[in-house]
């Protein structure tokens, strides 16, 4: 049963649309799914090889500019984003690598944090080529979300993918063994950061896919959202942290969890603007009771319903 | 030179309450070894606590300084004991929760603020707000004129003497001792029979005080807003990090430099440019002096040593 459940996870998936969802809860779909894609990236780096990222807005927000600005600039189509931004992320994230990665625990948390909000001040002010704090806006290719609702869905599976392959590879193991104790990994022969590098190249480039959909999907980016802190730094992590810390299916439930939750706190009338206050109590709980997440912590649930029962 | 000269007068000024901030950040830091990325908006708590005593009780902010560091004192005491210290003891996967948890504390201050206090910019009309010294009212044939806003001067000189103040406490009362001997070593300190949970609550009690007092300080001459926060925490953490984590001293340094180079960034770069020049100060240092200004003074200390 347990082998078969990503093939059936994966049918249900691809006759989703055929059942006639309306407009708005394919809109919470593709959410969902391109959410879990960033938190599936951020997993990689930040649950496997234990490397606590406060700063993936820079990937995402690079993604997302490399299509608008071809679609604006250059007059492109916005999809070839994807491709520009594969090299440029590799770029980003490897000059990014060279000043992070030396540095452990906090120095890390913080140094990311920092390059983050420096790649949103500097979309801000470099006009000529973001357009500012004025955003770009693209015309969307389909009125329909089916489409869109695919090629995130084949998004997803790529991280998937690429996530499951990488994980339960040779790589996978030195991802863990220097999250686990980065002096012992080192002292047993791992080139530690050459696979942080590694680690935090996937990850860049899987959450770019992400931020160029984002273009595409929604047709207007500004810094203030795709390189913003508390939206999507921080709301990856909690992605993943809701879901689970270092599992496969953690991010996706994570993913698919906050999407929801955020869409209906913000439809309640004079309590929406208080999303975050709840994201942040729930965050707060979350670690306080469930530090590995929904489902690195299944097991203790599973248990509290027992003993509920019982 | 007239421009150059002001910018750096400016810079030292804001420098100085910059350095009061670092200098709670860097206390939390170096007793529990955590982030705290809820420091900026702690800041703005207190801030609105001295913005409503101005408007309900027409206090006057600097009077705040008696009410609003106390008040944040016993909540920062609060949030240690009963957020931080249990998530210390949670076993999990990952070493940086408690960073991650103070985050989502200080998603919670910023929102609740901006759902109580709608997200409009504030301000406390004191009457002494457009007050200035200036040098030619001194030195009349001067060559060169020179301002020094009232309020501005006013905040740096209490700054400078609440960082006394700590010194003075840290340096030489028992319970400094204590505080600095956990940051040292945390087994040893224990021991030697210090209340090592105690030290940490009060140590994160004083460290929220601290950033009470330079929110109390930055009122009269800043504006308020509930996003603020995020914004004084960045600032926080860029001067730890200049400073060398877990040093007074070089927090101070820190603060100086950074609102240097801030003030000079915003007059001959641009205003925008001003919180970038700030992470290229901050990348700069982690690359080039990891350890700070700390690890300078203390390659200072022992090259006179020898």
């Amino acid at each position: 049963m347990k082998r078969y459940f990503p093939i059936i996870v994966l049918a249900v998936l691809c006759v989703l649309p055929l059942v006639g969802l309306n407009t708005y809860l394919m809109h919470i779909v593709i959410l969902s799914v391109m959410w879990a894609v960033c938190g599936m990236a951020w997993n990689l780096l930040g649950g496997y090889c234990g490397q606590v990222s406060f700063g993936h807005a820079a990937f995402f927000g690079t993604g997302a500019y490399c299509s608008g600005i071809l679609a604006m600039k250059f007059k492109l189509s916005a999809w070839y984003g994807f491709l520009l931004s594969v090299p440029l992320n590799v770029a980003v994230a490897l000059s990014m690598g060279l000043i992070v990665l030396r540095l452990r625990g906090p120095y890390f948390v913080l140094a990311t944090l920092a390059i983050g909000e420096v790649f949103r001040i500097f979309a801000e002010n470099v006009v000529d080529l973001t357009n500012g704090n004025l955003g770009i806006m693209i015309e969307r290719t389909w009125v329909e979300k089916t489409q869109f609702y695919y090629i995130v869905l084949g998004l997803g599976l790529l991280a998937y993918a690429v996530v499951k392959f990488i994980t339960e590879s040779r790589w996978g193991y030195y991802f863990v063994a220097i999250r686990e104790d980065q002096d012992a990994a080192e002292s047993l022969g791992i080139n530690t950061t050459l696979y942080k590098t590694i680690a935090l190249t996937v990850s860049a480039v899987l959450t770019g896919f992400a931020g160029s959909f984002y273009m595409v999907y929604m047709g207007y980016i500004d810094p203030q959202i795709v390189f913003s802190l508390g939206e999507i730094s921080i709301l990856m992590i909690m992605v993943v942290m809701v879901g689970g810390v270092a599992t496969f299916w953690g991010p996706t439930v994570g993913a698919v969890i906050m999407v929801i939750l955020a869409e209906l706190i913000r439809s309640i009338p004079r309590v929406g603007v208080a999303y975050q206050t709840l994201f942040g109590i729930l965050l707060i709980v979350i670690i306080i009771y469930l530090p590995n997440g929904l489902v690195g912590d299944f097991a203790k649930i599973r248990r509290m319903f027992q003993r509920g029962a019982a | 030179m007239e421009v150059l000269l002001q910018t750096l007068i400016a810079g030292i000024l804001l420098g100085g309450l910059y350095s009061l901030i670092g200098i709670g950040m860097t206390l939390i830091l170096g007793v529990m070894k955590i982030i705290n990325l809820t420091h900026g908006q702690l800041m703005m708590v207190a801030m609105y606590i001295t913005f409503w005593l101005f408007s309900i009780f027409k206090l006057d902010p600097y009077l705040s300084l008696f009410i609003a560091p106390p008040l944040l004192f016993l909540f920062g005491m609060g949030l240690q004991k009963f957020l931080i210290d249990p998530v210390l003891k949670v076993e999990s996967i990952l070493p940086h929760n408690q960073v991650i948890l103070t985050v989502g504390i200080g998603m919670v201050l910023q929102n609740l603020a901006t759902i109580f206090f709608t997200s409009d910019y504030r301000s406390t009309p004191v009457s002494y707000a457009t007050d200035a010294w200036y040098l030619s009212d001194i030195w009349k044939t001067a060559p060169i004129e020179l301002s020094l806003s009232f309020s501005w001067t006013i905040s740096f000189c209490i700054a400078v003497a609440i960082t006394v103040m700590l010194w003075y406490f840290l340096a030489k009362t028992d319970t400094g001792k204590s505080i600095r001997a956990t940051a040292q070593d945390l087994d040893a300190a224990m021991l030697m029979g210090v209340n090592v949970n105690m030290m940490r609550m009060i140590t994160f009690g004083i460290g929220s005080a601290m950033v009470a007092a330079s929110g109390c300080l930055f009122i009269p001459i800043y504006y308020l807003f509930p996003a603020l926060g995020s914004q004084f925490t960045l600032i926080a953490f860029v001067i730890t990090i200049l400073g060398g984590m877990g040093s007074t001293m070089g927090a101070i340094i820190g603060g100086l430099i950074l609102g240097v180079f801030e003030s000079v960034t915003a007059t001959y770069v641009g205003m925008g440019w001003a919180p970038a020049g700030r992470f290229l100060v901050f990348i700069a240092a982690l690359v080039f002096l990891p350890g700070g200004v700390a690890s300078l003074l203390k390659r200072h200390a022992i090259r006179k040593s020898k």
